[in-house]
């Protein structure tokens, strides 16, 4: 129990002052009116974070309430991942500059600002190590991911509830944090219990008002954990997932699709969805042009055209693409599914499709509901 | 292929254009830095990411490589393909490559190699017939089976006449949609032109391009007829951005067709083909 200090409530603020005297700006959580949810942006202090809040998330909804508790990780996840500080949903790549009849290839800077994110959660810090597996340990090793990806220093707080679209305890990745953070804490009712996960994080805590934790609030913090284990739903096994190969033509992609919007949410809320599009914006005076790149989706038309055909034609072949990339293609590409069980796919689904559930119904391991949809007759839809 | 950054082109002058058929050219390209130059070099079945100043990349493969310049065969067939075939000689673009995987030309050596193509994406199979041909002695027969939908669809026929005259050479042309025979035509799809095939199926490679379906029809037929899987080869053509494995684009399954690919043999697809729109 050595490794365990104890922070309390009244130095978190430290624990910030800490993280930006070390250099770095500090993101965290906060509410964004108008973003419908937390979000992580960058912060003044603790009086940014979401004190007393907690989220309600549904298939297709995300609510926030206020508890008056005086937590500020009392919420589940956030409706953005932390994504977007590593991969960056649009990034300039390289600018060309035509001149006299030759053109110049210009590489970016790519001195990335160093960057703290605090209270990243369990399903984050498993898809940030599978988005370093698709954007570093790959045939080629992308350069604008690796220059914010070292520049990053990650304070994990463990979760002390689940939402009802959670299922981290059945990918393995969760609740608790186990790997790959800095600084890791459990918000308790009057402080925090804190490890420390690396150099960096031990020099930044160094100087903080740290106590030694005691037998009770490690219980405290194993019985919030232990609580948020209860989850509502239960993504099939390992074994089970591997038989979706065999359900490539199963009639369930042809449901789904009758509710599917093909509008790419998921994918953009999904923190291990990588796929991009490049896109050349050239400048007015045709001088130069510079060459981007913007966070794409399979669900977008054009992700799969070629000259004279688009080779995922529908939303059936477009949902089903998703699915089974997410649960079984990536375990041929990087050792493992490509979900780690956040549920931010089905919360933030416009028609509330459950991921989960759809996962279960293509395998045969659960009833499809029926009717699938609330029926509305003529004379209603006609009013 | 450059190691600190994979996403940055080469500058390269367009040094020769040579118009094959009124919508089918080939650039000659010299890398501005001879450094570059010096340190290119491709296999057959590999393909660059060809820009065009302040449109955009497509992915082009690689025809030859002269020590000096490098060649590509183009079809304009949209945006930026036809606004390449529209820059004159002496204007430069931009190179980066090669990438992908490549035609198993070495092992087809001694053995008899089949092309079979379909549709007017034969440029990844052109390259490594060249070899073949330039190499004629170091391989068993040579069989080139191409469909066309329309014989006067723009197909580069002057290079199957000259195919043709090559010892232990088979050159096989059909139209699929076309009332008038030809000589040296048939009429219909490739499958026609797999009985008048004459090779060791037990000792050869057959390369193939063209659309999915066409493909695994022809491999199904292959298979049939006695051709060991292994033996056969398919490039497959994905939507390509980044080239380099992390766009992904090019997924088929859990392969992506710019690093995986676009060679596969084909095993390594045939369940996956077989989905349609997968
Ligand atoms: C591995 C590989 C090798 C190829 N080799 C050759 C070759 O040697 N010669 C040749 O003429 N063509 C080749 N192609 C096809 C060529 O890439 C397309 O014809 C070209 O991208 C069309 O671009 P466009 O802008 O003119 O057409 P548009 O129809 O305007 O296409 C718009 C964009 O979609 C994407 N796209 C469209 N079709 C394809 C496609 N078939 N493959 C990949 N991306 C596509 C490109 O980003 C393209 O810019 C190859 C394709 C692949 C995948
Ligand atoms: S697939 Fe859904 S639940 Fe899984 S990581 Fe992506 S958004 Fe989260
Ligand atoms: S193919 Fe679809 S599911 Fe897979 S990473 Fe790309 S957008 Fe996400
Ligand atoms: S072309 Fe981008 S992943 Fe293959």
């Amino acid at each position: 129990m050595s490794d365990m200090r104890y922070l309390p409530r009244a130095a978190l603020s430290g624990l910030i002052d800490a993280i930006r005297d070390a250099g770095y700006r500090v993101i965290g959580p906060r509410e964004e009116t108008g973003q419908g949810g937390l979000v992580y942006r960058e912060i003044d202090g603790v009086e940014d974070l979401p004190q007393g809040l907690h989220d309600r998330q549904e298939p297709g909804s995300y609510r926030l309430e206020k508890t008056g508790s005086p937590r500020y990780f009392a919420w589940a996840n956030t409706a953005s991942a932390i994504k977007p500080f590593v991969y960056a949903p649009r990034e300039k790549l390289w600018r060309v500059v035509h001149k006299e009849g030759r053109i110049h290839f210009e590489p970016v800077e790519r001195d990335a600002a160093k960057t703290a994110i605090l209270g990243v959660r369990a399903c984050d810090l498993a898809a940030l190590e599978l988005q370093d597996a698709h954007f570093l340990r790959g045939k080629f090793v992308d350069p604008y991911y690796k220059a914010r990806r070292e520049k990053l220093l990650l304070v994990a707080v463990n979760c002390s509830h689940a939402a009802a679209t959670c299922f981290c305890a059945s990918t393995g990745d969760g609740p608790e944090v186990s790997t790959g953070y800095d600084i890791l804490l459990d918000e308790l009712e009057d402080g925090y219990l804190l490890r420390v996960g690396s150099t960096r994080g031990a020099m930044i805590v160094a100087d903080l008002p740290l106590q030694a934790a005691t037998q009770g609030h490690l219980e405290a913090a194993l019985a919030q954990s232990e609580a948020c284990r209860a989850q509502q739903r239960v993504l099939p096994g390992e074994k089970d997932l591997a038989r979706l190969g065999e359900q490539l033509e199963s009639a369930r992609w042809t449901k789904v699709a009758e509710r599917c919007l093909s509008c790419g949410n998921c994918t953009a809320v999904c923190p291990t969805c990588f796929c991009h599009r490049e896109l050349e914006v050239p400048a007015l005076d045709g001088k130069s042009s510079e060459h981007w790149r913007d966070a794409d989706s399979c669900f977008s038309e054009d992700h799969s055209y070629i000259v004279g055909e688009v080779v995922r034609h529908g939303t059936r072949e477009r949902y089903r693409q998703w699915m089974t990339h997410k649960l079984f293609n990536w375990v041929p590409q990087y050792g493992r599914i490509g979900c780690t069980g956040c549920g931010r796919c089905t919360t933030w689904c416009p028609v509330g499709i459950d991921f989960v559930a759809e996962a279960n119904i293509v395998l045969g391991l659960a009833e499809a509901p029926e009717p699938e949809l609330p029926h509305v007759d003529g004379s209603e839809a006609a009013q | 292929m450059k190691t600190d950054n994979a996403y940055l082109p080469w500058e390269a002058e367009i040094v020769d254009t040579i118009q094959e058929t009124p919508d089918i050219f080939t650039w000659k390209l010299r890398f501005t830095d001879r450094e570059v130059a010096r340190n290119y070099s491709f296999k057959h079945g590999q393909f660059n990411m060809l820009y065009l100043y302040g449109v955009g990349e497509v992915a082009i493969s690689v025809m030859s490589n002269d020590g000096e310049c490098i060649y590509h065969t183009i079809r304009a067939v949209g945006r930026i393909t036809k606004a390449m075939m529209k820059l004159p000689i002496g204007a430069h673009i931009g190179v980066r490559g090669p990438f992908g995987s490549a035609w198993p030309l070495d092992e087809a050596r001694g053995k008899d190699v089949v092309f079979v193509t379909a549709g007017l994406g034969c440029a990844p199979v052109t390259s490594s017939i060249k070899y073949v041909v330039a190499n004629r002695a170091a391989y068993g027969r040579l069989v080139i089976m191409q469909s066309v939908r329309h014989r006067n669809e723009g197909l580069w026929e002057p290079q199957y006449d000259e195919w043709r005259t090559l010892p232990d050479t088979q050159v096989l042309l059909t139209a699929s949609r076309d009332k008038t025979r030809w000589p040296h035509w048939s009429l219909g799809r490739v499958s026609v032109l797999l009985d008048e095939a004459q090779y060791d199926k037990q000792n050869c490679v057959v390369m193939m391009c063209g659309p999915d379906a066409m493909m695994a029809d022809t491999a199904r037929t292959l298979v049939e007829l006695g051709v060991p899987a292994e033996s056969l080869f398919v490039s497959l053509e994905r939507n390509m951005q980044c080239a380099v494995g992390h766009c992904g684009h090019c997924q088929l399954g859990g392969k992506f067709v710019c690093k995986d690919g676009p060679i596969f043999v084909w095993p390594q697809v045939a369940e996956l083909m077989r989905v349609k729109g997968y």
